[in-house]
């Protein structure tokens, strides 16, 4: 007979005794269970109160019609959403989105992944570089983004420096096509410092052996990087396409501060569309409904690359 | 563990009857001495000092208000903050506020002003300007108290003129001239010509400071229909066009070019940013220059209301009597061009301001206001300005189709006035 059986036994003959069946509120599992739910009580308040709570307010109000100014409210049932349909600026803002998001998540994994490659040899100077393309992700955002602008302005820093090698430089920030471009490429520059980091730490984890037995067996460089490096590191190349779709999706302040979602609506993407709808416009209603389809996006997304994992990701740790 | 069941119960109902009294946001009035709350958009230290002052000299008469805040918001996102507050059940009870004036006074969010104004002794109703309350008024009824009326004029770097070999005449100054002269300063110093301040090919609706000497709107008087298609304002906008991409007198989209730091030989900004000259070249200061279709003038306001959603109403309203009455409007006056007739001379004016002379102020403000129009103002301010930019971004190419471009911007903003 187990110490606990035993406990039980007694206990209940004890309370036999004693003219009373009933057993103990606090067993053993009850404290456990409690153990573990005020464990987790600290992760589960946050995502409850930040995440649940004013995800179901969303639904709520995308439901309704909120007049802000008199906190008055009408359900409108569906309007929203098919608002959604009739809405002539959702195209061009949904193809900003995409442009947007794929021009970050491609040059961000490509340029993070070269620089990880480079720097992960062995040679003077390597600890320095990397701190360098690693030190704007500490950066401010916002104070990053105005420097920006005022290099990219039409009679800005990056213009002069054209200009010195005879160059005369477009007008980065007032046509379509460039706009898009410098948003993109400020994004990336601050951010790809972070990928570089976690594709360095990938790099370092594959075992020297392997490419020792490949370059044995006559391997050439770009074999080992694509039969070799690539699948081992392909976890990490999942979770970083990951984190860096959702982080294009939710960026915000780089619009707001260098173009204000223009010219036209070549850079308004759909979280400085919500924005605009929710907070300029006083529109709580369809801004709401617009959150929740972003929402929505970045799930379908998210789900998308988990079931994709067995494609991508050869191997599991 | 009944116990335990009855605490869960308390602190459930607790949490239910606390949103609840949280979420309310029932304005009616709370008893004991009131603690007011007023919104501005100045972090000014003196002018929150003299508003601190008068704030106290209205306490030591009123026990009934015991704490009166002036919380300054910075002004890029002061609409936001305030609706935001307004919409969170924070409303403040007096905001200063500039193109949400319109939509407030729709969703009937700002008290009536006139009863308590004329019914206040020796607050002189009728010396108020009728020019400046028709923006804040509905029906015959103030809702908002226009404490400042900045009206636009044109600043001018006189050193850079000589510099260029430029010489004006300002009684007899046409928009043509000003191109022509800013053209031939930016060709001979590569400095700018002239420089709608703030506009920076976004906030359109000053250019309102051009295009109304054009004889052009940027929509009807009841706000109803889009006039941006006009003959007048194809050609306010040509003027414009020409000036950006062909005679290069105004500074190329992407292009910033400050006149008070001695960039640009002209300007066109309110009087009030006459507190940015720093004495570092000569300048002119003149009413804006006459256009195709005759003198005219602009101005930018700045109304004071009590919201309906404040818990202390007919304190906050007592107190906005309070503070805008004669005496108290001539101390303000030192900061803001004022509403009232009593105040509206050059010499008064000047008793306060470092900068400009009584003369003037007298051209510049007290001879402008009575037939000043505002810049373009309607509800859903924030909705028209960004569908028009978006519209009028097509505007600043130097191939831009600019009747298109124009009829495009009626298309964008025509649902929004006709809500």
């Amino acid at each position: 007979m187990s110490a606990t059986t035993k406990n039980r036994v007694v206990s209940r003959a004890s309370a036999n005794v004693r003219g009373t069946a009933r057993p103990p509120f606090w067993t053993t599992r009850r404290r456990d269970v409690l153990t573990g739910y005020l464990f987790i009580a600290p992760q589960l308040a946050g995502v409850l109160l930040f995440v649940l709570v004013p995800v179901g307010l969303a639904i709520w109000y995308s439901l309704n019609d909120w007049n802000v100014f008199t906190g008055k409210q009408t359900f409108v049932g569906a309007e929203h959403y098919t608002a959604l349909a009739s809405d002539p600026q959702l195209p061009s803002v949904l193809l900003a989105t995409a442009i947007f998001s794929g021009g970050v998540v491609i040059l961000n994994i490509t340029l993070g992944l070269l620089i990880a490659v480079l720097l992960n040899r062995r040679f003077r100077g390597a600890t320095l570089f990397r701190t360098l393309f690693f030190s704007p992700v500490v950066v401010s955002v916002v104070a990053w983004t105005l420097v920006w602008g005022f290099l990219l302005q039409d009679n800005g820093g990056i213009n002069g420096m054209l200009a010195t090698i005879g160059i005369e430089g477009p007008n980065w920030l007032q046509h379509g096509d460039t706009a898009m471009l410098s948003v993109i490429i400020t994004q990336v520059v601050r951010s790809v410092g972070v990928n570089m980091v976690l594709f360095l730490s990938a790099l370092q984890g594959v075992p020297s052996q392997l490419y020792e037995a490949a370059r044995m067996d006559g391997a050439g460089s770009r074999t080992i990087f694509t039969r070799i490096t690539l699948p081992l590191i392909s976890p990490t190349l999942l979770l970083t396409a990951i984190i860096t779709i959702v982080g294009a999706l939710q960026s915000f302040a780089q619009i707001a501060v260098l173009t204000g979602g223009g010219p036209e609506l070549s850079t308004t993407v759909l979280v400085y569309y919500v924005f605009q709808q929710a907070f300029e416009f006083n529109d709580i209603g369809y801004g709401s409904t617009l959150a929740l389809m972003l929402l929505s996006f970045v799930m379908l997304l998210t789900l998308l690359q988990w079931q994709l994992r067995r494609k991508w990701v050869f191997h599991e740790q | 563990m009944i116990n335990a069941r009855k605490a869960l119960g308390a602190l459930a109902l607790t949490a239910i009857v606390g949103l609840s009294a949280a979420c309310s946001g029932t304005a009616a009035e709370t008893s004991g001495p009131a603690e007011l709350r007023m919104t501005v958009w100045t972090s000014n230290e003196a002018q929150l000092k003299l508003l601190n002052s008068i704030g106290d000299a209205y306490r030591a008469d009123h026990p009934d208000v015991s704490k009166i805040t002036f919380e300054s918001l910075p002004f890029a996102d002061y609409n936001t903050t305030l609706t935001t507050q307004i919409a969170g059940g924070n409303a403040p009870d007096l905001a200063w506020m500039g193109d949400l004036s319109k939509d407030l006074i729709a969703s009937d969010a700002l008290v009536g002003l006139t009863d308590k104004l004329k019914a206040t002794d020796g607050w002189q109703y009728d010396d108020l300007l009728g020019s400046v309350t028709a923006e804040y008024s509905r029906n015959g009824t103030l809702y908002a108290y226009p404490f400042s009326n900045s009206p636009f004029a044109l600043y001018v770097n006189t050193d850079l003129l000589a510099k260029a070999g430029q010489k004006i005449d300002p009684a007899t100054l046409t928009w043509d001239q000003v191109a022509a002269a800013g053209a031939a300063v930016h060709e001979k110093t590569g400095k700018a010509g002239f420089v709608i301040r703030d506009f920076d090919y976004k906030s359109w609706n000053v250019l309102a400071t051009v295009w109304t000497g054009f004889g052009a709107a940027a929509w009807s008087q009841d706000g109803k229909t889009c006039t941006f298609a006009s003959p007048e304002m194809q050609k306010a906008f040509s003027f414009l066009h020409d000036a950006a991409f062909t005679s290069k007198a105004m500074p190329s989209p992407g292009t910033t070019a400050d006149f008070f730091a001695g960039d640009a030989a002209f300007t066109i900004a309110q009087v009030s940013r006459a507190s940015l000259l720093t004495g570092s070249f000569k300048f002119g200061l003149h009413p804006l220059p006459t256009g195709p279709a005759g003198k005219y003038a602009v101005l930018g306001q700045a109304g004071v209301g009590v919201l309906t959603s404040s818990k202390h109403q007919s304190q906050a309203l007592d107190f906005l009597a309070y503070l805008t009455n004669p005496s108290n409007a001539e101390k303000l006056a030192q900061f803001f061009p004022p509403p009232r007739k009593s105040l509206l001379t050059g010499a008064k004016l000047a008793a306060n301001n470092k900068t400009l002379s009584a003369e003037q102020l007298q051209s510049v403000v007290v001879d402008q206001l009575p037939n000043a129009v505002t810049l373009p103002n309607h509800t859903s301010p924030a909705e028209i300005a960004q569908k028009g930019k978006t519209a009028l971004d097509a505007m600043w190419k130097a191939d831009a189709d600019i009747p298109a471009v124009l009829r495009s911007v009626c298309a964008a903003i025509e649902p929004i006035l006709a809500k």
